[in-house]
C-alpha cells in the first residue's frame, strides 16, 4: 500500500526516459564534480547525474551497506582498497587526479603562521578529521613527519568542516588540500608546507558492481579522466597522476 | 482517564494500519538488535573511549536540561499568563529550535555565541570565555535545541491549572512568589517533571548542533551520538554497540515516564 506511494513520490520530478547515475564523491572534489556532473549531463542527454558528497570514508560505509552507487571516486587508495576487499568494484579503479596539502587560516593570516611548528602553538585553535577520514591521516603524517605534536580542538566529519571552522573564526588552523584553499576564495588564505614533508593524495575512481547502467558509470568515468574533465580538475587546482 | 475501550469496538482498518505504524517503529531497532555484535558490547561499553563519551553525555544532558528548567519554567509561566502584544512571536521564538534542523541551530550558535558571534566576541575579549570547542559549548548546544520541550510542556500545565488557588493563596496574604513557589509550581509537578525528562532525552540525544558549534574532540566535547556517528566511518561494528547503549538508556527512560505525564507533557499550543 505504501511502497506504490513512496515510489510515486520520489520518481516526482525526474523525467520518464532519464537514466540516473549516483556518483559518490569524496568531500574534496565538490567544486570540480559540480561541473563535472554539468559537462558531462550536457554531453550525454538522458543521463541524470546525482553527486553524493561526504569524506570518503563516510562513503565507503554507506556503500558496504548497500547504498545505491553507480561510481564512487575516493580521496585515497585505502578507502577505495575498502570496497574493492567488498567485491564491489568493476573492473579496476584508475587514479585520475592528485591532490597536496596545505595549511589553511583566516584572510591575511593574522597570527603569522608561517610552517607546522606553528601549529603547536599554545592558545592556537587547531582543527582536523580524524585519522580514518583521509585528510586527518594524511594530516599527522605530515606532523609526525616534522616531528610537530599538535593537539586538536576538534575532529571534523570531513574536510569541508575544516574549512568551514577556519572560514568562520572558530579555529585558526587545519591542514586542508591546496583545492580547498582555492575553493575557499577570499575567505581563507594557505600556508605552503615544506616540499619534502608535503603528500601528493591519489584519487581513485571507479564503476561499482551495482551500478544500473554500467555504461553509463564508464562514460562518467572516462569522461573524467577525458581533457574535458581534466581540464575542470585543473582549474579547481588538482593534479594530473 | 477514560476507560479502555473493549477490543470487539477495534476497528479492523484502524488496528490494521497502527500495526502498520507499530512495525515501521520496531524495525529498525529489531535491525539493529539482529545485527549487533552482541560479543562486543562488555568490550566496547568497559572501552574508556566510550566511557568517556557516556559520561561527558550524561553529564552535559542533565546540566542541560536543569538549564532548561530553571529558564524554561519563568517564560512557559509568561507564556502562559501574561497577555502581552506580540506573545505569540515570542512563543515562535522559544520553540523554533524545536523545528529548525539541529545544524541551522549550530550555525545560529556560532554567529552569537561563537569567538567572532555578536555576543560571543565580547565573550572571549573580555572574560577570555570561549564556547565552541568546550564542554560549556556542548551544554549551550544542547540547552538551545532541548529547552522548548520543557516550556511547552510546562505552559500547557500552566494554562490548565485551576486559578483558584493561587486566588486563595493571595487573599490570605501571599506574595506572589510564595504563591509562584508553593502553590502554582507544585501543582504542574507532573508536567514539570515531563518537561525536564523529555528536555534532557532531547539533549542526550543531540547532534547536528553539537558538532556544528562545539566540535567533535573525545572526552570535551565527543557525546555519545558524535562518538557513534564518527565510528561508523572506521568501525561500523563499534557504532552499533553505542546505538544499543544510547536505546538501553532511551528506552528505559520512556518506560520509566508515566504514561500520564507524557500525555500531559504533549504540548496543545494555543494562539
Amino acid at each position: 500500500m505504501l511502497v506504490p506511494l513512496l515510489t510515486a513520490l520520489a520518481s516526482c520530478g525526474s523525467e520518464s526516459a532519464t537514466t540516473t547515475l549516483d556518483v559518490s564523491a569524496a568531500a574534496s572534489l565538490t567544486g570540480p564534480f559540480a561541473e563535472i556532473e554539468k559537462a558531462f549531463e550536457l554531453a550525454n542527454p538522458g543521463v541524470d547525474v546525482v553527486l553524493n558528497l561526504a569524506s570518503s570514508s563516510d562513503l565507503v560505509t554507506q556503500i558496504i551497506e548497500g547504498a545505491p552507487v553507480d561510481v564512487f571516486a575516493s580521496a585515497d587508495i585505502k578507502n577505495m582498497d575498502k570496497v574493492a576487499e567488498a567485491d564491489l568494484i568493476d573492473g579496476v579503479p584508475r587514479v585520475f587526479a592528485t591532490n597536496s596539502l596545505r595549511i589553511i587560516v583566516a584572510p591575511g593570516n593574522p597570527l603569522g603562521i608561517t610552517g607546522l611548528a606553528d601549529l603547536a602553538r599554545p592558545g592556537l585553535v587547531y582543527v582536523t578529521c580524524d585519522p580514518n577520514v583521509p585528510i586527518g591521516r594524511y594530516a599527522q603524517e605530515v606532523l609526525d613527519a616534522a616531528g610537530v605534536e599538535v593537539t586538536p580542538a576538534s575532529f571534523e566529519e570531513n574536510v569541508k568542516g575544516i574549512v568551514a571552522k577556519v572560514t568562520a573564526g572558530e579555529a585558526d588552523a587545519g591542514i586542508v588540500y591546496t583545492t580547498d584553499v582555492l575553493a575557499a576564495g577570499d575567505r581563507a588564505e594557505g600556508v605552503d608546507l615544506p616540499a619534502d614533508l608535503n603528500v601528493s593524495a591519489r584519487y581513485p575512481i571507479a564503476v561499482m558492481k551495482s551500478a544500473e547502467s554500467s555504461a553509463a558509470a564508464r562514460r562518467f568515468v572516462d569522461f573524467v579522466d577525458s581533457s574535458e574533465g581534466v581540464a575542470i580538475l585543473i582549474r579547481f587546482g588538482f593534479g594530473t597522476p | 482517564m477514560s476507560r479502555r475501550p473493549k477490543r470487539r469496538h477495534t476497528p479492523i482498518v484502524v488496528a490494521v494500519w497502527a500495526g502498520v505504524a507499530i512495525a515501521f517503529f520496531a524495525l529498525p531497532f529489531i535491525g539493529i538488535l539482529v545485527r549487533a555484535p552482541w560479543g562486543d558490547l562488555p568490550d566496547v561499553v568497559t572501552d574508556r573511549a566510550v566511557r568517556r563519551a557516556l559520561w561527558l553525555s550524561l553529564r552535559t544532558s542533565f546540566v542541560a536540561s536543569l538549564i532548561a528548567g530553571i529558564l524554561g519554567v519563568p517564560l512557559a509561566w509568561v507564556l502562559a499568563r501574561l497577555e502581552f502584544p506580540g506573545r505569540s512571536v515570542v512563543r515562535a521564538i522559544a520553540t523554533l529550535s524545536m523545528v529548525l534542523p539541529p545544524v541551522v541551530g549550530g550555525v545560529a550558535l556560532f554567529t552569537s555565541f561563537g569567538r567572532r558571534g555578536i555576543v560571543g566576541q565580547y565573550l572571549d575579549d573580555w572574560f577570555g570565555i570561549r564556547l565552541p570547542f568546550s564542554t560549556a559549548g556542548v551544554i549551550v548546544a544542547q540547552t538551545f535545541v532541548a529547552m522548548p520541550f520543557l516550556v511547552l510542556a510546562v505552559e500547557s500545565a500552566f494554562r490548565q491549572l485551576d486559578t483558584r488557588y493561587e486566588e486563595a493563596a493571595s487573599t490570605l496574604g501571599a506574595r506572589p512568589f510564595f504563591v509562584f513557589r508553593r502553590v502554582t509550581l507544585p501543582s504542574v509537578r507532573p508536567a514539570l517533571v515531563a518537561g525536564l525528562v523529555l528536555a534532557w532525552a532531547r539533549a542526550l540525544g543531540e547532534f547536528g548542533a553539537t558538532i556544528t558549534f562545539a566540535g567533535n574532540l573525545p572526552g570535551r566535547t565527543q557525546t555519545m551520538p558524535l562518538a557513534t556517528y564518527l565510528a561508523l566511518e572506521s568501525e561500523p561494528e563499534r557504532a552499533l554497540v553505542l546505538s544499543l547503549v544510547m536505546i538501553g538508556i532511551s528506552f528505559a527512560v520512556l518506560l520509566g515516564l508515566r504514561e500520564r505525564w507524557l500525555t500531559t507533557a504533549l504540548p496543545e499550543v494555543r494562539t
